[in-house]
């Protein structure tokens, strides 16, 4: 009988931790494959499409920039939580509830015109987000109440509160009644990289920044061991003498800055207005890329780039072959499993051993 | 008037009910799983376009419980057998279930379905004010209360139960003693996946017969939520699934009588209700600690 188990390595194997991503990248796009041929594409024409054809375009080139940017802003701020062991699963909140904080001045406040008014707006973006981050936090430092659960409730309420504000209070005076706030005058948008050849907004140009000092501040800082150190073992960070509680503070208010950043960014640079929707799930595809960037932030801009691919290639297959943009997401549920799979060849060995077992004796104890 | 406020209540609350007695079994094995809305979301679906397909609403009810248990097959798989982190891979399992279940789902979108119907035993049904709220409610209603009852019974009374409330406590003694601990744990993290597609089940064949895209909305982490708040007790969960269930209807009524509060402020009750109740519960927190499954979300390796 042959029996497949796993064996701890003394040590994180240094060659899977880099190659699980891509063994994770190439099992995603084989089970796409199959999935396509389930509803009878052909499979090959699929790939391309869902993955090639956007590439080859300046114009998709600078969407794939407009989509990746929430990503890598949400997503490097939520490595911050996770390698500290802080579950904040309510990005998409915070990314809303930034979005409507930046937004109270070009909405509100329409004649007000003035170069200040765009960095007004981010950092009451920035502030936004991270307040609606700081009441999961503050509720976990200070009665022990479960992170995932709230941080994930506030979601529901923020689009809900979105949605009564274009529909109510902030819906456009002359808008003809559609859910939507008045448009963003010239000063209060994001302007565009390089707007001859495309849409693409600073917000990327945040995203990178966001991502290269995070990186530096995990790598090369005593706050970077700080987070790694009370994430990988409490016990060691508190005789370390820092505070577990000041660190659930921290990593959700960095992370839930760096989503209303993102949040502002789309809906000045992208969309121009407030919507019902302002976001495909940004929040949650972020937590996908956050572990597939293996919680590192310079793999997390990668992984954003590959993530926000997904999102385009879902559109460019429905115009091509038909297939609904749904397929996107389903997809990227599959990515984080092959990712999370992956990863444990990283922390075990796969040990396959033949064992004969005589007919009749008993399994030892705990193997039956 | 309060008779028919009162049924709805049940019929908002025996989703939750379900859902959160799956996830009970499977967190006192000590598994974590939140992907409870992703195999809720694929019940859903599944139900629906099965039952829409065969013409039977109980072949859709079936086909719900197997692929819950199937999708949770797929948590188990990497949880207990490549030991993956708990969290992360219920967070991928919600994010799968409503990927694919939009996608599977999209051509039945706007289709009226079918609908489980009411049982009513005669006569009892016709008693004034309890009579239908008793004895006139759709067949899962009773399920859900039955299920309450074997699951109390099974985890504090049979051997069975023991083993599995033993496996969740202390996973390292439980396997020195010669439990099968991830063995236990699969079967634990089936029936809860069975449990969850049955609940998504009787939200698109009872609740709402249709097919709407995310039509769980956040109630698969309602029933997470209902699992600390009712500190891993099975009667608990009945209490807080009905005060759950109260809530919804409440502002549904509130909604609909025309109150001058928006309807969104007060569809987020539910979900505020949630936060309020999570607070309250770990204010107290030698309670929390005394009830909750020490070994909940440690993974297991068994050493040979």
């Amino acid at each position: 009988m042959m029996r497949v188990e796993l064996v701890k390595r003394p040590q994180q194997s240094a060659l899977f931790s880099a190659l699980s991503p891509f063994i994770a990248l190439l099992l995603t796009l084989v089970a796409g494959a199959i999935m396509f041929l389930f509803l009878g594409k052909n499979p090959v024409d699929a790939l391309y499409y869902f993955f090639i054809e956007p590439l080859l375009e300046t114009w998709s080139l600078h969407e794939l920039a407009v989509k990746a940017a929430p990503l890598i802003l949400i997503g490097v701020g939520l490595s911050i939580c996770y390698l500290s062991n802080n579950w904040n699963i309510g990005a998409e909140g915070q990314f809303i509830i930034g979005a409507i904080a930046g937004s109270i001045l070009p909405v509100v406040f329409p004649g007000f015109q003035s170069w200040i008014v765009l960095p007004l707006m981010l950092l009451m973006g920035v502030v936004g987000g991270a307040a609606y981050a700081g009441i999961p936090a503050w509720l976990k430092a200070r009665f022990g109440t479960n992170e995932i659960l709230t941080s994930l409730m506030l979601v529901y309420v923020a689009q809900l509160f979105l949605d009564w504000l274009v529909r109510g209070p902030w819906r456009n005076p002359e808008g003809f009644n559609f859910p939507e706030t008045r448009s963003f005058h010239a000063y209060a948008v994001l302007p565009e990289i390089w707007p001859a050849s495309g849409r693409a907004h600073w917000g990327f140009i945040f995203a990178i920044v966001a991502a290269l000092v995070l990186w530096f501040v995990l790598s090369r800082t005593l706050k970077g061991f700080e987070v790694k150190l009370i994430g990988q073992s409490p016990r060691a960070g508190r005789f370390a003498g820092f505070s577990r509680a000041r660190m659930v503070i921290f990593a959700f208010l960095v992370s839930g800055a760096l989503a209303g950043l993102a949040g502002i960014s789309e809906v000045s640079g992208a969309i121009g207005q407030l919507r019902p929707s302002i976001s495909p799930g940004y929040g949650f595809t972020a937590i996908i890329v956050a572990f597939l960037g293996r919680l590192n932030p310079l793999g997390i801009i990668a992984a954003g780039l590959v993530l926000a691919l997904s999102y385009l290639g879902g559109e460019a297959a429905q115009i091509s072959i038909g297939v609904s943009d749904k397929v996107a997401r389903a997809f990227q549920g599959m990515l984080l499993f092959f990712v999370l799979a992956c990863d444990t060849l990283i922390h075990y060995r796969i040990r396959i051993s033949r064992r004969l077992r005589a007919k009749g004796v008993e399994a030892p104890a705990g193997h039956a | 008037m309060l008779e028919s406020i009162l049924i709805t209540i049940a019929t908002a609350a025996t989703p939750l009910l379900i859902a959160a007695m799956g996830e009970l079994v499977v967190e006192r094995s000590g598994v974590l799983n939140l992907g409870v809305e992703g195999m809720m979301i694929m019940g859903a679906i599944s139900g629906f376009a099965v039952a829409l397909t065969t013409g039977s609403v109980w072949i859709g009810v079936f086909a719900a419980i197997l692929v819950g248990a199937a999708f949770a097959l797929i948590f188990g798989f990497l949880t207990l057998s490549l030991v993956t982190n708990q969290v992360a891979t219920g967070l991928a399992l919600t994010l799968f279930g409503l990927g694919l279940s939009g996608m599977l789902g999209e051509g039945f979108v706007g289709r009226p379905g079918l609908k489980l119907g009411r049982i009513d035993i005669p006569f009892l049904s016709d008693l004034p004010f309890v009579g239908r709220l008793l004895f006139g409610q759709d067949p899962l209603f009773y399920v859900s209360l039955l299920l309450t009852a074997a699951v109390a019974y099974f985890l504090f009374a049979t051997r069975a139960g023991l083993m599995l409330r033993a496996v969740g406590d202390n996973h390292t003694s439980a396997h020195a003693q010669g439990i099968n601990v991830v063995a236990v744990r699969y079967l634990a993290v089936m029936f809860g996946g069975a449990c969850a597609g049955l609940a998504g089940a009787y939200l698109s064949l009872v609740y709402t017969p249709q097919w709407v895209e995310n039509m769980t909305a956040g109630r698969g982490w309602i029933a997470l939520a209902l699992v600390v708040f009712a500190s891993w007790r099975p009667w608990r969960v009945v209490a807080g699934a009905y005060l759950f269930g109260g809530v919804t209807i409440g502002q549904l009524h509130a909604q609909a009588q025309g109150m001058a509060i928006p309807s969104q402020l007060l569809s987020s009750l539910p979900y505020l209700a949630t936060i309020a109740v999570l607070v309250i519960i770990s204010r107290n927190r030698r309670l929390t600690m005394m009830n909750t499954p020490a070994s909940l979300g440690r993974p297991f390796v068994p050493e040979r």
